[in-house]
């Protein structure tokens, strides 16, 4: 075992569990490529038929949204209460609404 | 920003100090049992962390909310999972030698498979395990680095030899038996990686021992010889199940911490109890007898007493002095030699794809 060894590039794992939902992530795998992603994830996360279908993406290629900026992201939408249906009041007699 | 944690601001250690391992001390669990010197920080010195942001973690902990990777977590919080997480991953990995040693002398096609397929998972589960400790900012080369230099630790239960086909039954019912019963509560973990690659790990788990209890019981009730093979493997595997539980909690002096954070949801001696609660009925229904002369149901507690624990013994087989600590290590170091060829024809396979395709486009 050398020092200078490098991993293979990492790769997110999604998994759609059955035809009708949506992929989800599960994991992720080291590979040399994005076909070998897929025989690793086959592998590690579908021995059981957990999925039919795999979707993979290079971990680095993926942007996401830092904590920090929780805040400014979502809480403008916490007093948006108007745009749930609950919002609004009905009277009883009104039906189908 | 990246995805992982590497980048997060006050997440990882500050660059420079080449001291980029944590430090392997003792979280005294199952699978993580290690003794190594405690040194909770780096030797150069870990910054001073900024206090409302170490309260504002504590107070998620609290809340039971879990840690996500991006976030701001304390640094030997970090150290804390890095160690238990990448040793949890190297008893899976490990754990695969002893079943291994009989998937060519499993006695039929059916138990074959069976046994494959678990040492299969096995290899998955320390897959999922090191998918976890990486989002924490530790690279898997460096993760191997530490098992096959033997600067990481892995279960003590691993050191021991499987002579007899009953051994295979005997790991499956009581050192399989005895990680459920700790990963479990971690499905619960503060940290959301783990605690969701433990979810993974625990329901597939619940196979592994059943098939070993359901060996020992056609060994139970098969021919004398086989009835004493079945003894036999449950007299070595009795008191090293119990041992690889962790210390005694009066010993567990990372204990109070882990469960402060909410990494560990019971103590050591806890899960050891409920463990010989619910297993020494399942022996007396084999109809076989646990080697322990202190052996009793106590009305007054509700639980079984046992005789003392050697810890002698586990002090000596988690300083690599086990029976078989020697050959785990080189068995481990020989597969990832003869490995690297394929590897590197991969990597070579690889590249050669990536300049054609950056040439096509």
């Amino acid at each position: 075992m050398t020092q200078s060894e490098h991993d293979w590039p990492l790769y997110e794992v999604f998994i759609r569990a059955r035809s009708g939902l949506e992929h989800k992530h599960a994991g992720s795998v080291h590979a040399a490529d994005a076909a070998m992603a897929l025989e690793h994830a086959r592998d590690v996360y579908t021995r059981r038929q957990e999925g039919v279908s795999i979707w993979v993406v290079r971990s680095s290629d993926i942007t996401a949204s830092d904590p920090a900026d929780a805040q400014a992201l979502f809480e403008p939408a916490r007093d948006k209460i108007y745009r749930h249906p609950t919002f609004y009041e009905i009277p009883e007699e009104v039906k189908n609404l | 920003m990246q995805l992982r944690s590497q980048n997060a601001p006050g997440g990882r250690r500050a660059p420079g100090p080449k001291h980029r391992t944590p430090p392997l001390c003792n979280i005294p669990c199952v699978y993580t049992q290690a003794l190594n010197a405690p040194a909770p920080q780096g030797a150069g010195g870990a910054a001073v962390e900024p206090a409302e942001l170490t309260a504002a973690f504590l107070a998620r902990v609290d809340a039971d909310e879990r840690i996500e990777p991006k976030d701001w977590m304390p640094q030997a919080y970090r150290d804390t999972l890095i160690r238990q997480i990448s040793q949890h991953a190297h008893s899976e990995v490990v754990g695969m030698l002893p079943e291994g040693n009989w998937i060519s002398r499993a006695p039929s096609l059916k138990r074959k498979a069976v046994l494959i397929a678990k040492v299969q998972d096995e290899g998955g589960h320390g897959m999922y395990l090191y998918g976890a400790a990486e989002t924490l900012g530790i690279s898997r080369a460096e993760m191997t680095a530490q098992l096959l230099t033997g600067a990481a630790k892995y279960s003590s239960i691993f050191n021991y030899p499987t002579p007899s086909w009953a051994d295979v039954g005997a790991i499956g019912w009581l050192v399989d038996g005895a990680a459920i019963m700790n990963q479990i509560p971690l499905c619960r973990c503060s940290y959301g990686p783990y605690a969701r690659a433990m979810v993974r790990i625990c329901k597939e788990e619940s196979f592994h021992q059943r098939q070993g209890f359901e060996i020992m019981l056609t060994l139970a009730r098969g021919t004398a010889a086989q009835r004493q093979m079945a003894q036999q493997a449950l007299n070595r595997w009795w008191w090293p199940a119990l041992m690889m539980l962790g210390p005694s909690d009066a010993q567990s002096k990372h204990t109070a911490q882990s469960m402060r954070w909410k990494i560990k949801r019971f103590s050591n001696d806890e899960i050891r109890q409920h463990f010989v609660d619910v297993t020494v009925p399942q022996a007396q229904f084999l109809g076989l007898a646990l080697p322990d002369p202190e052996l009793r149901w106590d009305a007054a507690s509700g639980h079984f007493h046992i005789g003392p624990i050697d810890w002698s013994e586990f002090q000596r087989v988690l300083s690599g002095h086990g029976p078989c600590n020697r050959e785990r290590l080189e068995a481990r170091q020989q597969a990832h030699e003869a490995g690297r060829w394929v590897r590197e024809a991969a990597a070579a396979h690889a590249a050669k794809h990536a300049s054609k395709e950056a040439r096509r486009a």
